[in-house]
């Protein structure tokens, strides 16, 4: 009984952290397939988000209205982001926007030390009830909190992309930009949409985050990089997928965590990135050709 | 065929002997230890930065995890010295021998992907070294860091002071520019620079650009592991932290202010990365009063963005412009002259516009 009510709560903490990672894997992939760019900056949207919120919150507005406020100042911040430094340099070399998009991450990381400084700041949850339990394992309301909102986040993306015009827009760009411009769609207009949209993703996902970890100017570099090797599990360009490869994520960090040790978690999920890379370039779940050559 | 291999190999002494002299009046021209200090850094950035600059700048792949490549020579050579007892040379060969085999096994099947996937294998390569560092705390100390590296000691020569490193330090750097130089301008350096032009095109004309990468990559391993090997003694402390991901990303902000490909680009970004920091260091507690000590990366990140935007290049080729248009007059006897070698030169020196330009 120890041992399943253990592998429960593995089970739990694992789905909550990778359904963070989801969130902003998918803002990845929106990204990625849109303009071409590798968004390092994706880990500092969630950041951004989570500070801003723990703001708002100490300036003694409502739970709900700060959340409210910090995804929509995160959006803009992303929005500014893509005018200012993806547009004018969407004609350069993978490096050089590779690049860009890390001046961009440090440059936020400056920017959110200077004005909150380098002690992690922590938020109330969303409902401060008793922790519950299931079969003997432990399970904090914020972890449900941190399920439930981002699967809602997903399905509302979902049906943003196939059930209304502007997503339909998107996608079509993401098929095939050439074709989608003859058509009368701007892929300029859906760069800057989508890159504001994956702002709003990361927002949520640095403020489901914040009660449960903290929120710090630098904890965007890691989850950063593990939504990326979600994203990469999944292809880079199927968003179910990368939902599925950040849920992999978490649950692996999570048992190698609490069955071996906590020092080389971030080693498992960065081995898991080089395999997957070495071995299958297009992702676990890819059939078609990708860039290998 | 004389001025075939005029047109290839760039002998000019001129860039090597300027910076010779201004080196060697340098520590009489400015007697403080605290600039002396800081440019035993800049050295040091130099030759890592020489050595991706042949991986990025001329052919073409990007590394986000060459700080690996750093501390495995720092590391070899602290484990070497203090707990092997060996001799210091023999730490620093290690260090490069280490680096070398690394870069070999895990270049093979990295260098395979491009663009972001490189970008990416690269940067999960930097992660897990930089795990193993932190973890194996038998070995390099953990978290609480590697001390009592020994002063480099070569046969009986003892390097304690900042100046010592200067002097030992710079010739090095003198050395790798040269050598860097001559490889780039070499039959390898014309296949590298076809691989970051199109590598389709270039394995179809019979170069083998899978092995030209994952040589070049072994050695810009092999640079960053003497720079390692080399801070691990000169500072006599190393840690985790000085090789994460954030010490790669800063190799790589320092080669593109200074024009990645530029042989004397990273030189340059170098010198600039090391005395803004510290010179932001003094002036924003002076400007911003609460500000804390690492507020300066805003300051890179915001420069680095606007650098890449508006000066792809970096801040090299630009100077030169700058200069050359200053001196314009003065120049223009030489290139008449000599027509054919001149345009060769310059040719040479900046590759990345020729394969840049069909992108």
């Amino acid at each position: 009984m120890e041992s399943l009510s253990q592998i429960v709560q593995l089970i739990f903490s694992g789905l909550t952290i990778g359904s963070i990672y989801a969130l902003i894997a998918m803002g990845f992939v929106i990204t990625y397939n849109i303009t071409g760019v590798l968004n390092f900056a994706q880990g500092e949207f969630a950041m951004l988000g989570a500070l801003v919120c723990v703001s708002a919150v100490g300036a003694g507005l409502p739970y709900g209205v700060a959340i409210i406020i910090s995804i929509l100042v995160v959006v803009l911040i992303a929005g500014l982001f893509e005018r200012i430094a993806i547009y004018p340099a969407r004609h350069s070399s993978v490096p050089t926007l590779i690049i860009i998009t890390i001046g961009v991450a440090i440059a936020f990381r400056g920017i959110a030390l200077f004005i909150w400084g380098t002690e992690p700041h922590m938020l109330r949850p969303l409902t401060d009830g008793q922790p519950f339990s299931i079969s003997g394992a432990i399970i904090q309301q914020q972890s449900v909190w941190a399920i439930g909102v981002s699967l809602l986040s997903l399905v509302a993306m979902y049906l943003f992309f196939e059930k209304t015009f502007v997503g339909k827009a998107v996608i079509a760009c993401v098929v095939n930009r050439f074709a989608a411009r003859l058509m009368g769609i701007r892929p300029e207009k859906m760069s800057f949409l989508s890159i504001s949209v994956s702002g709003g993703l990361g927002a949520i996902a640095g403020i489901i985050i914040a009660p449960i970890s903290g929120a710090s100017y630098n904890m965007g570099l890691m989850l950063g990089m593990k939504a990326f090797i979600a994203a990469v599990i999944g292809g880079l360009s199927n968003a179910p997928a990368a939902i599925l490869g950040a849920m992999i994520i978490g649950l692996l960090e999570s048992f190698t965590e609490g069955l071996w040790t906590t020092g080389f978690k971030d080693a498992v999920s960065f081995g898991v990135l080089l395999l997957v890379l070495f071995l299958l370039p297009n992702g676990i779940f890819a059939k078609s050709s990708g860039k290998r050559v | 065929m004389k001025t075939g291999i005029d047109l290839l190999y760039n002998r000019s002494l001129k860039g090597p002997l300027l910076l010779l002299a201004i080196l060697l009046v340098l520590p009489i021209v400015i007697p403080s230890p605290y600039v002396h200090g800081m440019m035993v850094l800049v050295g040091l950035y130099t030759i890592v930065g020489t050595g991706l600059s042949m991986l990025m700048g001329y052919a073409g792949q990007i590394s986000l995890g060459h700080a690996a490549f750093y501390g495995m020579g720092a590391y070899m050579s602290a484990i070497c010295t203090v707990k092997l007892g060996w001799p210091a040379l023999a730490g620093i060969l290690a260090g490069i021998l280490v680096a070398i085999v690394i870069a070999y096994i895990i270049g093979v099947p990295a260098l395979k992907l491009t663009e972001h996937y490189l970008g990416l294998a690269t940067l999960g390569f930097g992660v897990i070294i930089f795990i193993f560092f932190k973890q194996l705390k038998s070995v390099t100390g953990g978290l609480d860091g590697f001390s009592g590296i020994p002063a480099l000691n070569v046969f009986g020569i003892e390097f304690v002071t900042d100046m010592d490193y200067y002097y030992l330090v710079w010739p090095l750097v003198l050395c790798g520019i040269l050598f860097a130089r001559n490889v780039i301008q070499s039959r390898v350096g014309r296949a590298l620079r076809s691989i970051h032009g199109s590598e389709v095109a270039s394995n179809a004309i019979g170069v083998n650009s899978q092995t030209y990468k994952l040589q070049v990559f072994m050695m810009s391993a092999a640079y960053a592991a003497v720079a390692g090997s080399l801070y691990a003694h000169y500072i006599t402390f190393i840690s985790p932290q000085l090789f994460e991901a954030t010490a790669s990303i800063n190799f790589l902000i320092m080669v593109i202010i200074g024009g990645v490909a530029n042989i004397w680009g990273p030189l340059v970004g170098a010198m600039a990365f090391v005395f803004l920091s510290e010179g932001l260091k003094e002036v924003i507690p002076m400007v911003i009063s609460n500000a804390g000590g690492e507020f300066e990366i805003v300051f890179f990140g915001i420069l680095l963005v606007a650098l890449l935007i508006y000066m792809p290049e970096g801040l090299l080729p630009s100077l030169q412009k700058l200069v050359g248009k200053q001196f314009g007059t003065k120049k223009a006897k030489p290139v008449a002259a000599t027509p054919v070698v001149t345009a060769s030169a310059e040719q040479a020196e900046t590759p990345v516009r020729m394969a840049g330009g069909d992108k």
